[in-house]
């Protein structure tokens, strides 16, 4: 279990299939912000028992300990979920992933689980959840989910259902994605929690990849779900802010502790005010910068 | 000339070795096809090859190779006993080495590398003197020496003409650099060339040249120059191996010889390519050129030449189609022998001009030692290569490899066996930390104010422990199966038999 927070830098979440022994194992090297086991649909049914007794030792295994973990477990109406949901939880797993959540409902009754087993366990960290949106319902309740439960640190689009769900498919445009994207977006900004964007499948098409990571960081989203190891830097690449982002960010900060030191509430810095909202602003811009590893020898 | 006879008695004469009593049966025009020879049996008679003897071969084919295990069958066949079999290398391809062993044609090898099931039958004994395990500039100062004294070189090459002009890029099975062939041919008593087509004379640019050639015998085939790769030329799409490249691209990045003109040699393998590729876009983007690539070349490097990127490739052995095509086309990819690539007795050894290396390592132990030549179960299944010569010279030198390979730790407390001593390692690149040598301290801040995290060689070694478990040793016997040689020819460790 990692020291996360709800507000942790979470640009990239590898998804890792739970019954893939060669990726449980080395998954962190890797480093993507959050280390995310499946246990749901790239586990074969005859795999689900062995693919959870793995994730279960993993979260626990040394090499696991100063990295975010979550796991997608199976719905509570199969016969997986309630398994998987007692596992992770013991295995001291810092978020657990909703699967296909359609309603507020969904959110009680996993979260419910949850405490039942934290209690049992004497577990005092809680467990947090990460919603994914795969249906048109669920955007639809997008905004009362997001705000269905104090656990919640975010949501998901999940695209590859909810394109069926749509009856359409998923294009390299993206366009049968808005509406949800948007509503997601706005749903997660107003219950202040975190949204994040679905995968992107072919992992050959580096440059399509690219394009639609730049496209949702437009939008606003902290971070994207990952399948491939190797989408990992350029994802951080896209996210990393810019030198002259970071030279601004520096300048801020130095005001502000110049300001607080003379014991100024207000400064300005280039005839523009520095208050506390920009102030944060570029303390969050240095926090990724030394999160995509930017603040190197050039500066 | 009766003057002269006049003059002089015949005794003084022949005291001075006067020339012309040489020439005297000569007609002119006679001999232009004298050294071609019908089959090699004839070639070898005509060599006058003895029992005990020693011949050669060189391994540009690599896994293609088809001239060792030809050659050996005829020697086999026609009765020869107790040779040292000296060859630049041995691939896996090599396993009917051991039949030879076993019936007496084969007492002695000297040889780079040892694979698949010959090295296995050697460590567990099978040859009664140990083999002597070179790197590729250590076995030309053997030559050099007179250590190692080849009787009978053999040379496969695709194309040569009637009077022994022979180059590696041209013909049907072009094997690109003929570097350790041309070594061989410098330093043996007798050089019979096998080749693909013959050529009209006079064939050229020469890599093997006519003045070193007493030999010429047209064969079907040299080599399989698909094999010589055997798939490490494609770009890897290993998350694994992206992930050690981009960490080695950065620490070359900013290792401070990171500058215009610097110069590099990278080897094969996924990661070796990719850390190539990371690289060129990190020059590209700084507008920095290299002054040259080294050693065995790949299409890789053959890209950043042909993009400006490197001015000039130093060719010992081109490892994929792409490099030895271009070796014949491009006037800056420049083809040296073994004697300019890395003995460090040569009067000019390239590698004495190198910036960068990127090395591999089957294992590496506390004190940066590095074993290239024994699997975690002791047994022979790898090459020294130019890796001594290499990590030797070069400014810096970086072993790059997994922390573990599935349960068997990289990082070990001792290697099996030194090839590389730690003192010519510089740092040590593994997925799961980076190590800086105590000695390099500049590299080391180099590396952390560039906000690259360095751990100490203590730290990796527990950790790959942790993963793996303490392995259990090696049982071994007494008995010495072959001998680690180290560039100046010293013993730097011994390799013994299995129990």
């Amino acid at each position: 279990m990692s020291t996360t927070t709800k507000t942790k830098l979470r640009r990239s979440m590898l998804f890792v299939p739970g019954s893939n022994t060669g990726m449980v194992c080395n998954a962190f090297i890797y480093k993507p912000d959050t280390v995310m086991f499946d246990l749901e649909d790239s586990v074969a049914l005859s795999e689900k028992d062995s693919a959870r007794l793995m994730v279960f030792h993993a979260l626990q295994h040394f090499t696991y300990q100063d990295i975010e973990t979550a796991v997608r477990v199976n719905p509570l109406d199969t016969p997986f979920g309630l398994l998987d949901l007692e596992a992770v939880v013991r295995g001291g797993v810092d978020i657990v992933r909703l699967p296909k959540t359609d309603t507020v409902q969904d959110v009680l009754d996993m979260e419910r689980e949850i405490e039942r087993i934290e209690k049992k366990i004497g577990r005092t960290k809680k467990t947090m959840l990460l919603a994914a949106i795969e249906s048109a319902l669920g955007v639809v309740n997008a905004v009362e989910i997001a705000r269905s439960s104090s656990r919640m640190m975010g949501i998901a689009l999940g695209a590859e259902d909810f394109v069926r769900d749509l009856h359409t498919q998923r294009t390299k445009e993206g366009g049968e994605l808005m509406a949800a994207r948007n509503q997601i977006l706005l749903a997660a900004r107003a219950a202040k929690i975190g949204a994040f964007d679905s995968i992107f499948s072919d992992i050959k098409d580096k440059e399509g990849f690219m394009h639609e990571v730049a496209y949702v960081k437009s939008l606003g989203f902290d971070g994207k779900s990952l399948i491939n190891p190797n989408q990992i830097p350029w994802l951080h690449k896209e996210f990393a802010p810019s030198t002259k982002n970071i030279s601004w960010a520096i300048e801020v900060i130095e005001a502000a502790k110049d300001a607080a030191e003379r014991g100024l509430g207000v400064v300005s810095l280039d005839g523009k005010m520095v208050d506390a909202p920009i102030i944060a602003r570029a303390e969050w811009i240095m926090d990724l910068a030394r999160a995509s590893g930017v603040l190197g020898a050039e500066l | 000339m009766r003057d002269l006879e006049k003059q002089y008695t015949s005794a003084e004469l022949t005291s001075v070795n006067a020339p012309f009593f040489a020439c005297k049966e000569q007609v002119k025009g006679q001999d232009r096809e004298s050294k071609l020879c019908e089959s090699i049996e004839a070639a070898i008679k005509r060599s006058g090859l003895k029992d005990g003897m020693t011949i050669s071969f060189h391994h540009a084919f690599r896994g293609g190779d088809m001239i060792i295990n030809k050659v050996m069958d005829i020697i086999a066949a026609m009765g020869f006993k107790d040779l040292t079999l000296a060859s630049s290398s041995l691939a896996s391809v090599h396993d009917p080495l051991i039949e030879h062993i076993k019936n007496g044609v084969v007492t002695q090898i000297y040889t780079s590398g040892l694979r698949s099931k010959l090295g296995e039958a050697i460590s567990n004994g099978l040859m009664e003197k140990p083999v002597h395990i070179h790197s590729h500039g250590g076995r030309v100062h053997l030559l050099q020496s007179g250590e190692l004294s080849i009787d009978v070189a053999f040379i496969g090459v695709p194309v040569c003409d009637r009077f022994g002009n022979a180059n590696g890029h041209e013909g049907r099975s072009k094997c690109g650099s003929l570097g350790y062939a041309m070594s061989d041919a410098e330093f043996s008593k007798y050089v019979i060339v096998l080749t693909e087509s013959l050529e009209e004379y006079p064939n050229g640019p020469a890599s093997i040249a006519q003045d070193q050639v007493d030999c010429v015998v047209v064969v079907d085939a040299v080599g399989d120059p698909s094999k010589i790769g055997a798939g490490e030329t494609r770009m890897t799409t290993n998350p694994k191996e992206l992930l050690l490249a981009s960490l080695t691209a950065k620490v070359i990045e900013y290792s401070g010889l990171f500058k215009e003109g610097f110069s590099l040699q990278t080897g094969t393998g996924g990661a070796s390519l990719a850390t190539t590729m990371f690289l060129s876009e990190k020059m590209e983007e700084k507008k920095i050129t290299a002054s040259f690539g080294l050693g065995g070349i790949t299409g890789t490097m053959v890209y950043m030449l042909k993009r400006g990127l490197i001015k000039k490739l130093l060719d010992v052995q081109s490892f994929d189609e792409f490099a030895a095509k271009s070796l014949g086309e491009n006037k800056n990819h420049i083809e040296i022998s073994a004697n300019q690539y890395a003995n460090p007795s040569s009067k000019g050894a390239a590698v004495k001009q190198l910036d960068v290396v990127v090395l591999s390592a089957l294992e590496v132990d506390l004190d940066f030692n590095v074993n290239v030549i024994t699997g975690s179960k002791g047994i022979l299944r790898g090459a020294s290569g130019g890796h001594c010569d290499t990590a030797a010279e070069a400014k810096l030198a970086i072993i790059v490899a997994p922390l573990t390979r599935g349960r068997i730790p990289t990082v070990t407390k001792r290697v099996n066996t030194i090839v590389t001593p730690g003192s010519s390692v510089d740092v040590v690149i593994t997925d799961q930390g980076i190590a800086v040598n105590p000695q390099n301290q500049a590299l080391k801040e180099h590396l952390i104010k560039a906000g690259i995290a360095v751990v100490d060689m203590q730290t990796l070694y527990e950790r790959a422990i942790r993963l793996c478990g303490e392995p259990k040793e090696i049982a071994y016997t007494d008995k010495v199966v072959a001998l680690i040689r180290y560039r100046d020819g010293s013993i730097i460790d011994v390799v013994r038999q299995l129990a």
